[in-house]
């Protein structure tokens, strides 16, 4: 057992209302830089929809990921020479149209445009070319779109469903949507280290973060592609590769990424999870229908004494262990087991967990009116609005039964609180509710508090890394004082050329 | 006397320039040792250039080095005409390749705007460097005949004697212009290869054929270790 620490996080869908504070909040901070416009590390995309980029999760054409062959596991993107026969042009590669051309407007225009009748405007021009352009697509572009042709119809996921289901999604009355806020997964077998030629993108060992080294990167951009989720960006003015460094700086010091701090939903939350690394390629091939159960298992319980034992023998300092013990995406993912990874059929073993979220009360419109007296307040699961499958497609590789027994323990909690405050079910019944969902009162209560009432130090266990220790044995810490740079990780400015 | 600095001492400064510059280059700003690329912006019109350009130049200068490290190989490969004439063919083939591929980066450097704004004066000055190069190198291939049989006998110890710090430049003297063009340029090349984009050259990155597929870096090997 080669047990190893990750920082960890859970999104509970249900609470996301759409803010895009969490997106705003990463822009201000990282990627407000020339290159960088149009790169949302941290973006929230509006689903049944196609994303951003637009249908990122259709790896026949981008081919990221990893897929099984024979009994190894190999890139989509191809194997190891035939990746570098493609050196000279990516045919994978999603361009900048695939994301949207970022624009500003030429607001001088406002100020100095001669005396008319009529009222000057400012014309929007490309952050590329400088240039007017007409804008076609933008950040959030879809949002809220769900019934349209162009975005809900487009996605990739509804290839699934049967002409029938697809269709329900699309009657006016029963219109659904919900949000997929999205980060890097900071996955254990990343697929976008996989792929790098140049070696430049790596994990930590420390806390499993992911990044791109700047020096390193020769900008091949097959890691683009590589990443199934499409999370790492091309900066096209420094010809690098890009992306969510999990706020590692502020992390480091026991402060929660921007994204997670700022959510207005407090849908986020972060913990440290200890796994076992001797197991990452083995789970990463298991079969498709069993990917999501493998991945859990993969997660150690950091209570077992034999756990904590190997834990400090590989020198995991015990305040992180302690941090494990109280770690909410732990009681999430592997003790309630509600939190699923987005699109594990990928084999990235991502890291992010999604509480799938409840689907709005299943209401039929015969009458004329919603009618909810369908003798079951909560309706039932196979009723629900968005069909099952689609949430399969998204959080359990295609298995309905994995995200059905999620929604009927989320719908549990519900019915648990309601006989407590309203008292319109009887005992019976929710004993009924609970055994069938695998769920006890105290469990159910525990689901709600860490869901409803959680304070921020419950949302976010995140003990200091000590990493200035480990600075300070190599190097002078005041060394780098005075030097400037393009504010993410460069001692010296970021300018190409000599 | 102009024979004597262009061909006997300027590859000096080339070769000088080249190597110091790459290796300060690296050291200090490795950052910027990589070749800016534009697929990002612009897909369609590099596919048709940069694929048969990189592959008919690349090929065309392993054929250059065969000339000058296996001279004896390439004269008993020669020996027969009609491979002669398979090897001349298939050269002038990827220089053509080459031009194509090399006209149309150059068409779409200019032509497309958002590439445009990503294209700096040393960019556009290694454009027009390479155009020379592969025009003189075509030029020579169809104007003067069997050049893989004469370059063994000239082009071939004219390097080595550079290399042996012996300069023989009166090999190039007699030389047509289009060969005399071809050799100044190729070390007007090697003198802004550090300068410019070219580094990508060296960046090539063989070692990913045999690392693992994962990387994890840790801080300090894990020396906590309680035992
Ligand atoms: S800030 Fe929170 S609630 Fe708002 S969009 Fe982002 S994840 Fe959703």
């Amino acid at each position: 057992m080669d047990v190893r620490l990750q920082l960890s996080m859970v999104f509970h869908l249900d609470k996301c209302i759409g803010c895009h504070t969490c997106s705003v909040a990463c822009k201000n901070i990282w990627t407000d830089r020339k290159g960088a416009e149009y790169m949302w590390w941290n973006n929230v995309e509006t689903k049944p929809g196609t994303g951003y980029p637009t249908q990122w999760e259709d790896q026949q054409k981008y081919r990221g990921g990893w897929e099984v062959k024979g009994d190894s596991l190999k890139p989509r993107l191809a194997g190891r020479l035939g990746r570098l026969a493609n050196i000279f042009f990516n045919p994978y590669l999603p361009s900048l149209d695939d994301y949207y051309e970022p624009w500003t407007y030429k607001y001088d225009d406002l100020f100095n445009a001669p005396a008319g009748d009529d009222q000057p405007t400012a014309r929007p021009i490309s952050m590329i070319t400088k240039e007017p352009m007409n804008i076609e697509a933008g950040p959030n572009w879809d949002d809220d779109l769900s019934g349209s042709p162009v975005y809900a119809r487009n996605d990739v996921n509804m290839s699934e469903l049967t002409d029938e289901e697809r269709e329900s999604l699309f009657q006016l009355e029963r219109m659904v949507f919900f949000y997929l806020p999205r980060i890097c997964n900071h996955c254990l077998n990343p697929a976008c280290v996989g792929v790098c030629p140049a070696g430049a993108i790596y994990k930590r060992g420390e806390d499993g973060i992911v990044l791109v080294s700047q020096e390193k990167c020769r900008g091949w951009r097959f890691c683009i592609s590589g990443c199934p989720y499409k999370k790492v960006y091309y900066n096209w003015g420094t010809g690098k590769s890009e992306k969510c460094i999990l706020c590692f700086p502020r992390v480091e010091t026991g402060q929660a990424p921007a994204c997670f701090h700022t959510c207005v939903g407090r849908i986020r939350y972060m913990g440290v999870l200890l796994y076992d690394g001797d197991r990452i390629e083995e789970v990463a091939k298991a079969p498709e229908e069993k990917l999501v159960l493998a991945q859990r298992s993969l997660i150690l319980d950091p209570n077992d004494p034999e756990v904590v034992l190997a834990a400090k023998r590989k020198g995991i300092a015990e305040d992180l262990i302690a941090a494990a013990q109280k770690s909410p995406v732990y009681r999430f993912v592997k003790e309630w087991e509600v939190a699923l990874p987005l699109h594990a059929e990928f084999r990235t073993l991502p890291m992010l967990f999604y509480v799938p979220p409840l689907l709005p009360v299943a209401a039929s419109v015969e009458s004329g009116s919603y009618d909810l007296s369908d003798g079951d307040f909560f309706g039932s699961v196979e009723k629900a609005r968005v069909p099952v499958k689609y949430m399969a497609c998204l959080f359990s590789a295609g298995d309905e039964e994995m995200v059905k027994g999620v929604l009927r323990k989320l719908m549990a909690v519900r019915a648990y609180k309601r006989y407590e405050t309203v008292g319109d079910i009887d005992a019976r019944r929710l004993s009924a509710i609970m055994q069938e969902a695998g769920c006890t009162m105290e469990v159910a209560e525990q689901i709600f508090r860490l869901t409803s009432l959680p304070r921020f130090k419950d949302r976010f266990v995140l003990p200091a890394s000590h990493r200035e220790q480990f600075v300070e044995t190599v190097e002078d810490v005041s060394s780098h004082k005075g030097q400037i740079g393009v504010g993410f990780g460069f001692g010296t400015p970021a300018k190409r050329g000599l | 006397m102009i024979d004597l600095l262009l061909y006997g001492v300027f590859p000096y400064v080339a070769i000088v320039l080249a190597v110091v510059v790459s290796i300060w280059r690296f050291s200090t700003n490795q950052f910027s040792y990589s070749s800016l690329s534009s697929q990002f912006l612009e897909g369609r019109k590099l596919f048709w250039g940069s694929v048969p350009w990189h592959i008919g130049i690349g090929l065309l200068l392993i054929g250059h080095l065969i000339g000058v490290f296996l001279p004896a190989s390439v004269r008993a490969f020669n020996g027969a005409p009609i491979r002669l004439y398979i090897l001349e063919g298939t050269a002038l083939a990827l220089g053509l390749m080459a031009l194509v591929g090399l006209i149309v980066l150059a068409a779409r450097r200019m032509g497309d705007s958002r590439v445009r704004s990503v294209t700096t004066t040393m960019d556009a000055l290694v454009l027009v460097l390479l155009l020379v190069q592969v025009l003189t190198g075509v030029g020579t291939a169809l104007f003067y005949r069997w050049g893989s049989f004469w370059f063994v006998n000239t082009a071939t110890p004219y390097l080595w004697s550079l290399a042996t710090l012996s300069p023989k430049w009166d090999y190039m003297v007699s030389m047509p212009i289009t060969v005399k063009l071809h050799a100044l340029n190729f070390f007007v090349l090697v003198a802004i290869f550090p300068f410019s984009r070219l580094v990508h050259i060296v960046s090539a990155p063989l070692s990913y054929l045999w690392r693992p597929y994962q990387l994890v870096r840790w801080n300090l090997p894990m020396s906590r270790s309680l035992d």
